[in-house]
């Protein structure tokens, strides 16, 4: 392990930085993000991921926020185990009936101000999921919703976007409240 | 495995001429029971059981006969229950009846299993679908008796990022005395979507079951189809699907060793393990288009071609990626206080995943030697020579071996076939469909083996499909894994399954 320490110590990061044009873009959204965090909330956003319904496949997108290369930490963004340390949900869905109590439930125990955005395809509309008994659908139908982002699965990078919209917003919303 | 009774009890039936590859036999209740029986005394593997309105069907392998699909003709919305005899077809059976309102006469667990009082209806997909008053029920979790001991209910909104589903402990002090699972909560009726779909559709619908085995999941449709239809896929497109599954295997277990250790608080593996995993993903979507590689596989071959540069790429991936995880394997053999959290928990034994026939790195890590790649072989898998490790057991670290091991194999055969991907075409057109075909597949995704039957109606359309993910026989096993370990290593064992709850509760 030693060795391996030794060699990260001189290694150069991971983290993608730019070059490629999603790279760019990633910085770039990082600092605007970085920015109005600050502004917001001092130096972070909290969030508490809730799988609604979904197949697993946002879960695996969201997950690689946090990897390395994404490494969502560095712009003041990070997950909790807790709805009650959140300022942000990020649901999945499409979502279930058997799931909608335990989503109002998490949206109930989330403290305000809070911020929700409905990630993937399902929970924004309702995917390839529409029709059945079992689904509601959209995250919109049951918690009000203040940001879509759309993909199935949307990349990280498209997640990261999107949170910077929501900072757009929600920057909005809090010199002009409803 | 011996299965004197199962095959001479079928040889009194004729097996039906619209179904492939598997014979699939009609028979009669007392038949269906001795199957049953007979699967309880180890004769053979329980593969699925599902229902229809008026039918329930049983898929089966045996030693040394074919595998099989058995049929039973249902009369009063009633089915003598297998559970009974043979205890991994419990939550099947119960899951029937929720859906198909059919009842396994003798079942003893009539609790339900998929259906929390919610839809707005029962039985959605049987013959008598009534509508309900959408009230969320009472689940009764089994009584556990004893002094000191205390209830922790977890989920079914979890701590990390993951799906969703509720865990019951009982603990004793530290230690776990019983776990009760209870599923179903991403349940989106998958089944009653795919009843009357055109085939494209339907394939969009099972690729997003369970979003970490897309490829999988497309593989094994594709396949009951093309079975069903006597379709013969052109080679490079079966080349190219082998591709696609091992990358997805490469992914997912990179993701599962590395959190397996972050679980034990050993937060560098994972660290690294996130930069092999992002490092494919790049790579697939490189070469495919997609990170998780969605749609690309369909009935009759390949839905696009890799880019040109794409076997490039991806074979630099591999040069790239592989001498880092050898060091990460190494570093995990190095460290004791790691393996001190790793071996010897969450320890399931040999005759469970017997009697589970659970597959994947559950089965694999307890001495089941099972991987359907080998012994259900199909394209691109019957062409070429690859390990199937297979440990003893039974722990965390056995099912941290397995993968290892698995990735090592993966990439052998990744370069393989990418160093010569045969030219031609991509897909076979369609057949029009005159008749009513049935068809079955199975494919061994990164947790263990898929398996789809469908039928296509004269129309081409789907009349129904049957998809049964490899968790449904490996959560039961969970609840035996943690017994008496203590509730800290919940986690860790639980992530050395990676079950699937979209997958399973479907």
């Amino acid at each position: 392990m030693r060795t391996l320490l030794l060699k990260s110590l001189f290694a150069r990061p991971v983290t993608i930085k730019r070059l490629a044009p999603d790279e760019i873009a990633l910085e770039e959204v990082g600092r605007a993000l970085e920015a109005r965090t600050r502004r917001l909330f001092g130096r972070s956003i909290t969030i508490r991921e809730v799988d609604a319904g979904s197949c697993n496949g946002c879960e695996l997108e969201i997950h690689a926020l946090n990897n390395a290369i994404y490494d969502v930490e560095r712009f003041g963004i990070r997950f909790a185990a807790s709805p009650r340390h959140a300022d942000v949900l990020l649901v999945t869905g499409p979502v279930t009936r058997n799931m909608k109590i335990a989503l109002e439930r998490t949206y109930a125990a989330t403290p305000d101000p809070k911020w929700v955005v409905a990630v993937g395809d399902c929970g924004c509309g309702c995917g390839v999921f529409e029709g059945s008994y079992a689904v509601i659908g959209a995250v919109d139908k049951v918690i009000p919703v203040d940001l879509h982002i759309r993909g199935c699965p949307p990349r990280p990078i498209d997640l990261l976007r999107g949170l910077v919209a929501l900072m757009d917003g929600a920057t909005r919303r809090a010199h002009n409240p409803r | 495995m011996q299965d004197v009774t199962i095959a001479s009890l079928l040889s009194r039936f004729s097996p039906l001429a619209h179904h492939k590859p598997w014979p699939r036999y009609e028979v009669d209740a007392e038949t269906w029971v001795r199957i049953g029986k007979a699967l309880a005394a180890g004769e053979g593997d329980l593969l699925a059981l599902w229902g229809e309105p008026k039918a329930v069907h049983m898929a089966l392998r045996v030693a040394s006969a074919k595998p099989c699909v058995i049929s039973l003709a249902v009369a009063k919305r009633q089915f003598p229950s297998i559970g009974i005899h043979h205890l991994p077809a419990i939550r099947l059976e119960r899951t029937i009846r929720d859906l198909y309102g059919l009842r396994p006469t003798g079942a003893q667990d009539e609790r339900p299993w998929l259906d929390h009082g919610v839809w707005g209806v029962s039985a959605p997909l049987g013959p008598r679908t009534r509508t309900e008053p959408a009230v969320a029920t009472g689940y009764a979790f089994r009584p556990v008796h004893g002094e000191g001991l205390h209830q922790i209910p977890v989920g079914p909104v979890h701590a990390g990022i993951i799906e969703p589903g509720h865990f019951r402990f009982t603990a004793n002090g530290e230690t776990v005395a019983r776990l009760e699972e209870r599923l179903g909560y991403v349940h989106k009726g998958a089944e009653s979507l795919l009843s009357g779909a055109a085939i494209e559709k339907a394939g969009r619908i099972v690729a997003r079951l369970s979003g970490d085995s897309t490829v999988a999941l497309s593989f094994a449709f594709a396949r009951a189809v093309e079975a069903a239809l006597d379709i013969v896929v052109p080679t490079r497109a079966q080349v190219l699907r082998g591709v696609m599954a091992e990358l997805e295997r490469i992914a997912n277990h990179f993701g599962d060793v590395g959190a397996i250790c972050n679980d034990a608080a050993f937060a560098l593996i994972h660290a690294h393990c996130g930069i092999f995993r992002e490092s494919v993903l790049a790579a697939t979507d490189q070469a495919f288009g997609h990170r998780l590689m969605m749609d690309v596989i369909v009935p009759g071959g390949v839905a696009r071609d890799i880019e040109a540069d794409g076997a490039g790429a991806l074979i630099a991936m591999l040069d790239n990626v592989a001498p880092g995880f050898s060091e990460i394997v190494r570093l995990y053999d190095d460290t004791p206080s790691l393996q001190d959290r790793t071996c010897a928990t969450g320890v399931v034994s040999r005759e469970l995943v017997r009697k589970w026939a659970a597959g994947g790195h559950v089965g694999r890590a307890s001495g089941r030697n099972f991987d359907s790649r080998r012994d259900l072989a199909y394209a691109p898998y019957d062409g070429v020579a690859f390990d199937v490790p297979v440990f003893e057991a039974g722990d965390v670290d056995a099912r941290v071996w397995v993968r290892i091991r698995e990735v090592e194999a993966s990439m052998r055969m990744l370069r393989t076939w990418l160093a010569a991907l045969p030219g031609g075409p991509l897909r076979t057109e369609m057949p029009t469909a005159t008749d009513t075909h049935e068809g079955i597949a199975v494919v061994e995704a990164f947790r263990g083996d898929v398996l789809v039957w469908i039928r296509l109606a004269a129309d081409g359309t789907v009349a129904r499909c049957h998809v049964r993910d490899p968790s449904w026989f490996q959560w039961p096993l969970l609840e035996a894994a943690i017994e008496n370990n203590i509730v800290a290593d919940f986690p860790l064992c639980n992530k050395s399954f990676n079950c699937s709850y979209s997958g399973h509760d479907l």
